[in-house]
């Protein structure tokens, strides 16, 4: 396993001029080295997607991350459109469909809803996990594994901006490990969230930023 | 004789007029109504014409060969090489079998077996004027049996050519030389050039004359029509038109060919050509007007002296003939796979006797090949039998139709459809061209209409098909199948022109959907009022792009730029109704203009989707305010 992973970030916030958490988390992360943050919403407004240029952004990085807010228990309509058409038959799946295999994908995700919130007893009934089976379903048939979600609940309440900022040195954090090959793999897939104890999954290393 | 002339084409033109609507009416068909009209002007009605009515015959046939000219520019090469073996198959076969039948008769009959087969020759023809003129009015001419009928009259065209050559070998006297019948139709050169000219030199005269049609055509046509165009005097265009047919005809007659086949050719050759649809629109009032006068003169030429002598033997050769050739064809359509229905259409658009029939009687009575009476009763017959023909297309809607249509709607289809395309793009400049290469590359096909020589010369060396012709020329968008064209699109630059090809084409074509270009918002506002389906002004979009842009570079996000250009733009264009609806009363369009402004600027600066999120909560039900 190389030292080193490269990380693609595929950014999906509609009104970024409005978000609070979001932009956050993307500014922690902004200008890391090995780090790629592709904004689909700024590069693609009128969803019309290049396909073989996104493809090839896929082949050269070694982890995807999609980033977006929760919206209707799933992601923004273009992040949809782009797995619509991105994850081409012959391409991501099918048998010719290798070219994703090995890779790792992230979900990470703000949602209006607190913890709670998501589970038998709470407002949103279905567990997060439970509601991002069809984003961890479509890596697995990528040949893709799917980590824990990198999760921040419960938007409204984060007043403080010292509180969001803490969710977004986590979300550092996290990335830089991913990074620099820094996580207990194994240790990481008994999490429900990745960032639920991230001093247990990180390995104690050399924590560089950029 | 300046009085006579008019005083001739007032009995006409008046007969024309009155008769031909009325017959249209009462769904009878114009070429029965000429016909019928010919019929109360002629010496057995009200004997308004008499025994000139001959010679105008002989005239007016030369709207025959200006229908096969126009015939031939309707139809590709390609197309007609696809038609190769109706052509040969039908036209052949049905030759050959009612020839035989006919024959047959005639010797059972008592007739020497030389006339039986003259007549056998002769009376089994098809009148391609009718035969078209019926179809093409119907709209029946794309269908396959309307495809089968042209197959035939265009064989026949072809195969009168020998049949003349081979009538005088026919004669009962061969000592006496034929005299020789004028006529425009057929040329009568080969019987006396056949004394100076030796078999291969005629042969290779008649290959002379086809070659040169197909090259002039192809080469020498092209660059002419272009400095015609380029002059912009449309009655010159005319007549170089007028000239090239007059000019074939005179050429072919010389060679001994038929000048209707030599126009078709041209015509064939000439499909091809950007002035394809300015030569139809040229050239068919004129071949619609001497078709008229020929019908009307073969209406007036019907002898009735004769039919009075003996009307059961005229009758039931009418008759007879006509069941004979409808038994034929649907059999022979049969034969070719064309379903029961299109077989009967097929057949009913042939049973009339042919306008070459006439020619060919009387230079068969003049060969000495059948005797003067006889002739003159198989004329009365073959026009009688013209008069036939509409009636059995009227029975065929009337009755056959409907039988059909409950059994089999879906497959009335035609095949051969090709030939016109489903949308009209008039003007191929900035405007044009971006449209057509947009529909082309989604495998549309599209006519183009340009008037600038100079630009089709360039768009043709790049690949462009392009017509040369004026969009705002009705009768050049007709030619250009605005008929079956689904769609015009209006894209020159010229505000009063598209204005004026847009009234015109709602008037004449009002199953037309009309997409055009506004020059300006003004420009746009009497767009609107005029009803066209779908207006583009021809800065906008551009514009609008380039202001989103300028927000982006402004540090807007793009997806928010984006989507305030739509909502501009969906605005623009509600108040551009909504003016053009108020009828340009000035203080109500500043009202409204302002009203737009304002409105604007407020839905794009409250975002709408702030809306959506003061609705987090929703999802969150431990949120302290809910
Ligand atoms: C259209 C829309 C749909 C949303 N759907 C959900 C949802 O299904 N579940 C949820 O917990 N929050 C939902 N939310 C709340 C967002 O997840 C929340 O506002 C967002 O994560 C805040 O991050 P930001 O500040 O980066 O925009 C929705 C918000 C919007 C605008």
């Amino acid at each position: 396993m190389s030292s080193h992973n490269s990380i693609l970030v595929l950014f999906a916030h509609p009104v970024l001029e409005k978000s609070r958490i979001n932009r956050s988390l993307l500014h922690s992360i902004h200008g890391l080295d090995a780090v790629t943050i592709h904004d689909l919403y700024e590069v693609y407004p009128d969803f019309h997607i290049n396909v073989k240029r996104e493809q090839e952004l896929l082949v050269s990085h070694d982890i995807i991350v999609f980033q977006h807010p929760f919206y209707w228990y799933s992601s923004p309509a273009l992040l949809k459109e782009w797995q619509d058409l991105v994850l081409e038959h012959g391409f991501a799946y099918g048998q010719e469909g290798v070219a994703l295999q090995g890779r790792k994908l992230l979900s990470a995700i703000t949602t209006g809803g607190s913890e709670p919130s998501y589970s038998r007893s709470g407002y949103n009934y279905f567990s997060l996990r439970e509601l991002l089976t069809p984003f961890q379903q479509t890596a697995q048939l990528c040949g893709m594994e799917y980590l824990p979600p990198f999760v921040v609940h419960g938007t409204h309440q984060l007043r403080e901006t010292q509180q969001i900022q803490q969710h977004a040195q986590d979300y550092q954090r996290a990335i830089v490990a991913l990074r620099d090959n820094l996580i207990h793999w194994e240790k990481l897939q008994t999490c429900q969230y990745f960032n639920q104890a991230l001093d247990q999954v990180i390995q104690p290393g050399v924590s560089h930023h950029g | 004789m300046d009085s006579d002339f008019f005083g001739q084409a007032f009995v006409y033109l008046i007969a024309a007029v009155l008769s031909v609507p009325i017959a249209k009416r009462l769904g009878l068909g114009s070429v029965l109504g000429y016909l019928i009209a010919g019929v109360i002007i002629g010496p057995f009605g009200l004997k308004l014409v008499g025994q000139e009515g001959a010679d105008v015959m002989h005239f007016a046939e030369f709207g025959v060969v200006m229908m096969l000219f126009l015939v031939g520019l309707e139809l590709q090469p390609d197309l007609l090489w696809r038609l190769r073996i109706p052509i040969v198959g039908l036209g052949g076969f049905h030759l050959l079998v009612t020839t035989s039948i006919v024959m047959a008769i005639g010797v059972l009959a008592g007739l020497s077996w030389k006339m039986a087969l003259a007549i056998g020759l002769i009376l089994p023809l098809s009148s391609t004027a009718i035969g078209v003129q019926t179809l093409n009015e119907r709209g029946l001419m794309k269908t396959a049996g309307g495809q089968a009928a042209f197959s035939v009259l265009l064989f026949q065209a072809i195969a009168v050519i020998p049949i003349l050559a081979f009538l005088p070998l026919l004669a009962t006297d061969s000592s006496l030389s034929a005299a020789l019948p004028s006529a425009i139709l057929v040329s009568t050169e080969p019987a006396s050039s056949g004394a100076t000219l030796t078999g291969w030199q005629q042969t290779l005269m008649v290959i002379g004359t086809v070659g040169g049609i197909i090259l002039a055509g192809k080469f020498l046509m092209r660059p002419i029509f272009r400095f015609i165009a380029a002059t912009r005097l449309p009655e010159i265009f005319t007549a170089t038109a007028l000239l090239l047919v007059v000019g074939i005809t005179l050429a072919t007659q010389a060679a001994g060919l038929s000048p209707a086949l030599g126009t078709f050719l041209a015509g064939v050759v000439l499909a091809e050509s950007e002035y394809r649809h300015e030569l139809m629109s040229n050239i068919e009032p004129f071949q619609g007007l001497l078709l008229g006068l020929f019908f009307i003169s073969v209406g007036a030429s019907i002898d009735f002296n004769l039919i009075m002598q003996q009307p059961l033997l005229i009758l039931a050769l009418v008759l007879g003939m006509a069941v004979i050739k409808s038994v034929v064809l649907v059999g022979l359509g049969q034969f070719f796979k064309l379903e029961l229905l299109q077989g009967i259409l097929f057949a009913f658009a042939l049973v009339q006797g042919d306008e070459f029939a006439f020619v060919l009687f009387s230079f068969a009575t003049q060969s000495h090949v059948l005797p003067a009476v006889t002739s003159g009763s198989l004329v009365a017959v073959v026009a009688l039998s013209m008069m036939l023909s509409p009636l059995f297309m009227i029975a065929y809607e009337k009755f056959v139709q409907p039988r059909f249509a409950q059994r089999s709607p879906e497959r009335e289809a035609d095949e051969i459809d090709s030939n016109e395309n489903a949308v009209i793009i008039a003007g191929f400049g900035r405007f044009g061209q971006i449209v057509g290469r947009l529909l082309m590359a989604n495998g549309c096909s599209i006519t183009v209409l340009d008037h600038s020589p100079d630009q089709i010369e360039l768009l043709r060396r790049y690949g462009w098909k392009v017509f040369y012709g004026d969009a705002s020329r009705i009768d050049l968008l007709h030619a250009a199948g605005a008929e079956q064209a689904k769609l015009l699109v209006v894209a020159i630059d010229e505000r009063e022109k598209i204005l004026q090809i847009v009234k015109q084409s709602r008037k004449h074509f009002p199953h037309l959907k009309i997409m055009a270009r506004a020059i300006d918002r003004r420009h746009a506002y009497e767009l609107i009022r005029r009803d066209v389906d779908i207006i583009q002004r021809e800065t906008f979009g551009s514009a609008l792009n380039m202001g989103v842009e300028a927000l982006k570079l402004l540090g807007v996000r793009a997806y928010k730029a984006h989507r305030a250009a739509l909502i501009f733009k969906q605005h623009d264009e509600e108040a551009m109704y909504d003016i053009a609806a108020s009828e340009g009363d000035e203080a109500v369009v500043i009202a409204r203009s302002r009203q737009l402004a304002e409105d604007l600027e407020q839905i794009l600066q409250s975002d709408d989707r702030e809306l959506i999120h003061d609705f987090d909560r929703a999802w969150d039900t431990s949120a302290p305010d809910r």
